[in-house]
């Protein structure tokens, strides 16, 4: 019987409100030191938390996407364990009740096959601040600027069978939480982390013993953990050993993950209700109010990307990865009114290529997608190849204006006058005696041949599938 | 003229027949002469209270004066005051000077009352006697050698020896009540978040309700209807409208139903006291209002519940006092862990230590269910009796303490009988409703207090019939020799 991994994962996202979850302070990242912390941020004796309503909205909003069932009552909880940057000695989080209950989540391979990955629930809760051990001299600095931010935290269902399958669902549900303009998404900044755990089985034996793997900040890293936890555990079984469960820590640097505290080890964190704040209730209607404002979702929008532009699964599922890019892929399509499938080819093959040697994101791409519109109207059109196209967009990435500009200061325009390419046709055929009694012997692959000289006497401006018909109208007649 | 109520201050200033700087002065010469032997205060405010008197004199000239604008009062230390040290009488924070305002002071500086101190209690408000103080304990002014009750003892002490007309307070499970009756004062303690508990230092989150120590009900509905109010840095606040409580003090007693629970005259009950208590109630029939018997059936367990909920709560609410950000911090210390176990076991007191461990120990794992959820369970019943009561009467009667005033020392080493000092308080707050505690006689020159409790929000009948009382009887008016 063969190995088989079942992982589940915790991902925290930190959502895009201006002020923190229970205080008025700001959110913004960089901040000096201590700069966005007040006294509530500070844990002062005698205050109090008050709910950013924001981020019950937000909350809701994800529940919906997830086809989750909302929880109308849901309790905040105290999470408490001692450690310098969590100020009051207890997280506020939500425990026994949380806002969000059980949902689902389509994960589209890039073949197109769709997996449903159950969501357990979703939670709002505080993040805690940073202790900073360097630069201290054997002391620790805390900057709580991030504590009181909140964060949503979603617990997936362990339905994932494979790193890939596990990096599949979290670039899902990265850009789920886009579209809900929910979070920012930026791991490096930590507005999305994910923790895993991870465990081993043979098909048809009850699940392994699971270990968490903390410490997950790219979407690398994550599938190079979990395939390091998920051998290393098999080669433990393998040797006669037992799977403790334990928090693991991943290094980036080794690829390996290492032992960070066992399960005895592990906080007693004495749960119980939150009695600073209410219980979390809201109404049918104020949840309507947030499903009518919810914009159409990934999944969805990739099965309309196949359906209405005739896109491939895969062309489908990397347009859809986030809402800019198949805004604009959407927008040009519109604006040149020409084949979906090439705007496609364009956007993921020329543009994304500039963008990412860049490393500029879509929304601020040079080349707009007026812009865009306009090259593919000429390659549509054939007024330029396809060829030269690319020498076009290059111009237009570098600021020389629209296609036709471009187009017109370069002297470009593909040369589509037939009787124009005839002459020239006719006169390379005449100057070639050698190479066209060897194509009339049956050389055939000198037709190419043909085709180059035509090119370049056109200086690459002719439209090659006219050249070939040409040529080959031209090469009949005479051999007959 | 220390013998004036809040109310009569009042009229003294508004008739100019004395000025606040004046009356100021009074006070704080009268704490200078007898807070050596009292312990009341941990800090006194001379300065700011004369800048304040000055100020209120100058609105007062300029009409710009509220009924209490000028009339001095007293804080307890557990009200966060802005650039006043705040100590909770901890060792914790005896260096921890509030760098914003509770929003209770805050109302009552906005109203212009003058501050004239910080007063002692029991460390973090945890006890009933007042000796859980890093300050040292506070004497009883009917009786140096006996406690004053707590945990807001120096309020109390403050108001029952004239240091102040009226002083902050707060009450889990008892805190002004007890106090209030083993004083001689007037203490309430209104319906849970009814007042704001921003910038009021937290023992039990769920139970601890600021409210007031006075002379008379009168000036308890006065002082509640400048301080009370929703509050949106409170979430736990009520968004209940305030009422003149004032407007309602005369109103008749007639056909007012007033139960006398049996669960609380048992054996338990000093016979002296429950005799005083049955002869207030008579008091309140001659007036018009009708004397029902009751039962509240879970009675006896709410000293075990109280205990759990409260303790479990402070052990988190206290986690905040790790030496990091705040507060004391131990010498040189060595790692983390020592940082922590160091800062809080030589900043914390004993009585306070042993609150946290039991708590912490019935939060845990394996332990949640049978001790806290159990605990909020026999909380709702608790709730449950007194919501079926409060529909056959209108209020309901009894005594504050079991005992009057014991001796300091007396239950320090049984902190089972200290706790048991509460049996007829803590079950008001589970419940989260209005009680009041004023005085109502005398045993062995002990005052004995009375207990008032109301239904939800129904303050204003509770000082109604508080105050009639206080028409009728002179026990509120009276004052410990020695200090006279």
């Amino acid at each position: 019987m063969t190995w088989e991994a079942v992982i589940g994962l915790e991902v925290h996202a930190q959502l895009k409100t201006k002020s923190k979850i229970f205080s008025e302070s700001a959110t913004q990242y960089g901040a000096e030191p201590n700069t966005q912390a007040n006294a509530i941020d500070l844990g002062l004796p005698g205050v109090l938390p008050v709910l950013n309503k924001e981020v019950v909205k937000m909350a809701v909003k994800f529940g919906l996407a997830v086809n989750a069932n909302i929880n109308l009552k849901s309790i905040f909880a105290r999470k408490n364990y001692f450690y310098p940057d969590l100020p009051k000695g207890y997280q506020i989080t939500q425990f026994e009740l949380p806002i969000v209950g059980k949902g689902i989540l389509a994960v589209a391979d890039p073949e197109g096959n769709v997996k449903k990955i159950g969501i357990t629930r979703a939670h709002l809760e505080e993040d805690a601040g940073k202790s900073l051990h360097e630069d201290f001299h054997g002391m620790t600095g805390i900057d709580l600027n991030r504590a009181g931010t909140p964060l949503l935290e979603i617990v997936s269902e362990p339905d994932l069978r494979t790193a890939k399958e596990a990096v599949l669902y979290l670039k899902a549900l990265h850009a789920l939480v886009r579209y809900l303009d929910i979070c920012d998404g930026n791991m490096q900044e930590g507005s999305f982390r994910c923790d895993a755990n991870v465990s081993v089985h043979k098909i048809g034996e009850p699940f392994g013993t699971r270990v968490e793997i903390k410490n997950l900040n790219s979407f690398r890293f994550i599938e190079r953990a979990i395939d390091y936890e998920i051998q290393r555990q098999i080669e433990e079984i393998e040797h006669g050993n037992k799977i403790v469960q334990e928090t693991r820590l991943y290094n980036a640097n080794t690829h390996k993950t290492k032992s960070m505290r066992s399960k005895e080890e592990a906080n007693d964190y004495r749960y119980f209700p939150e009695p600073d704040l209410l219980p979390l209730v809201i109404d049918k209607a104020f949840i309507e109010t947030i499903a009518e404002k919810l914009p159409e979702l990934p999944e969805a929008k990739r099965q309309r990307f196949i359906s209405q532009y005739g896109l491939s699964a895969y062309d489908a599922g990397n347009l859809i990865s986030s809402q800019s890019l198949a805004d604009y892929f959407e927008q040009t399509v519109k604006l040149s009114a020409t084949d979906p499938k090439i705007t496609a080819n364009w956007i993921m093959g020329e543009l994304s290529a500039a963008l990412n040697k860049h490393d500029l994101t879509i929304e601020h791409s040079p080349v707009t997608t007026t812009m865009l519109a306009g090259l593919l109207k000429r390659i549509h059109d054939h007024t330029i190849s396809g060829k030269i196209a690319k020498s076009v967009f290059e111009a237009m990435w570098a600021g020389e204006g629209d296609a036709d500009t471009i187009i017109s200061k370069q002297g470009l325009k593909q040369v589509t006058d037939s009787s124009a390419l005839e002459k020239i046709v006719a006169e390379i055929i005449a100057n070639s005696p050698e190479q066209l009694a060897d194509y009339l012997a049956g050389k055939e692959r000198l037709f190419s041949y043909f085709v180059g000289q035509t090119m370049k006497a056109t200086k690459g401006q002719a439209n090659p599938q006219q050249v070939n018909e040409i040529l080959k109208q031209q090469l009949k007649r005479v051999t007959h | 003229m220390y013998h004036k109520t809040v109310s009569e201050l009042s009229k003294a200033l508004a008739n100019k027949a004395i000025s606040s700087v004046e009356l100021t002065k009074l006070y704080l010469e009268r704490i200078k002469q007898y807070n050596p032997l009292l312990n009341a205060y941990i800090t006194l405010t001379e300065e700011l209270a004369l800048a304040q008197a000055k100020q209120a004199d100058q609105a007062r000239a300029q009409g710009q004066a509220t009924l209490l604008t000028g009339v001095p009062i007293a804080h307890k230390d557990i009200f966060c005051t802005e650039g006043i040290k705040t100590s909770c009488a901890s060792k914790m924070l005896d260096n921890f000077i509030a760098p914003y305002e509770s929003t209770l002071t805050a109302k009552i500086k906005q109203a212009g009352m003058v501050l004239l101190g910080k007063t002692n209690m029991d460390e973090f408000a945890m006890g009933s006697s007042n000796e859980n103080s890093y300050y040292g304990a506070c004497k009883n002014p009917w009786d140096i050698e006996r406690v004053p009750g707590g945990s807001s003892g120096g309020s109390a002490v403050a108001v029952a020896a004239r240091l102040a007309p009226a002083a902050t307070g707060t009450d889990t499970g008892g805190s002004l009540r007890q106090p209030g009756a083993l004083t001689g004062t007037t203490g309430l303690k209104p319906t849970y978040g009814r007042i704001s508990r921003y910038g009021m230092i937290a023992f039990a989150s769920s139970l601890d309700q600021g409210g007031i120590l006075t002379y008379t009900a009168e000036d308890a509905a006065l002082l509640l209807e400048t301080i009370a109010g929703f509050d949106p840095k409170d979430s736990t606040s009520a968004v209940e409208p305030v009422p003149s409580y004032s407007k309602n003090l005369n109103d008749s007693l007639k056909g007012v139903r007033i139960g006398l629970p049996k669960e609380y005259f048992t054996s338990q009950l000093d016979t002296t006291i429950g005799t005083t208590i049955h002869t207030a109630a008579k008091e309140l029939e001659k007036l018009g209002a009708n004397l029902h018997e009751i039962s509240l059936p879970n009675m006896g367990l709410s000293v075990p519940a109280y205990y759990v909920i409260a303790l479990a709560e402070c052990s988190s609410n206290l986690a905040r006092y790790d030496g990091v950000r705040y507060g004391y911090r131990c010498q040189d210390p060595k790692d983390l862990l020592d940082l922590y176990m160091r800062s809080r076991g030589e900043g914390l007191g004993a009585e306070v230590k042993r609150r946290i461990m039991i708590g912490t120990y019935t939060l845990s794992a394996g332990y949640y269910d049978a001790y806290y959820l159990k605990a909020q369970q026999i909380r709702r019943l608790i709730q449950e009796d007194f919501i079926k009561a409060f529909k056959e009467v209108d209020i309901i009667l009894g005594p504050t303490s079991p005992t009057t005033a014991f001796k300091i020392n007396e239950k320090v080493d049984d902190p089972v009988a200290m706790y048991l000092a509460d049996i007829y308080t803590v079950a008001i707050n589970l419940a989260g409703l209005p009680g009041i505690s004023i005085p109502a006689g005398f045993s062995n020159g002990l005052p004995i207090g009375m207990q008032l409790i109301g239904n939800y929000f129904a303050e204003a009948k509770l000082l109604n019939v508080s105050h009639q009382y206080q028409q009728q009887t002179d026990w509120h008016r009276q004052m410990p020799s020695q200090f006279n």
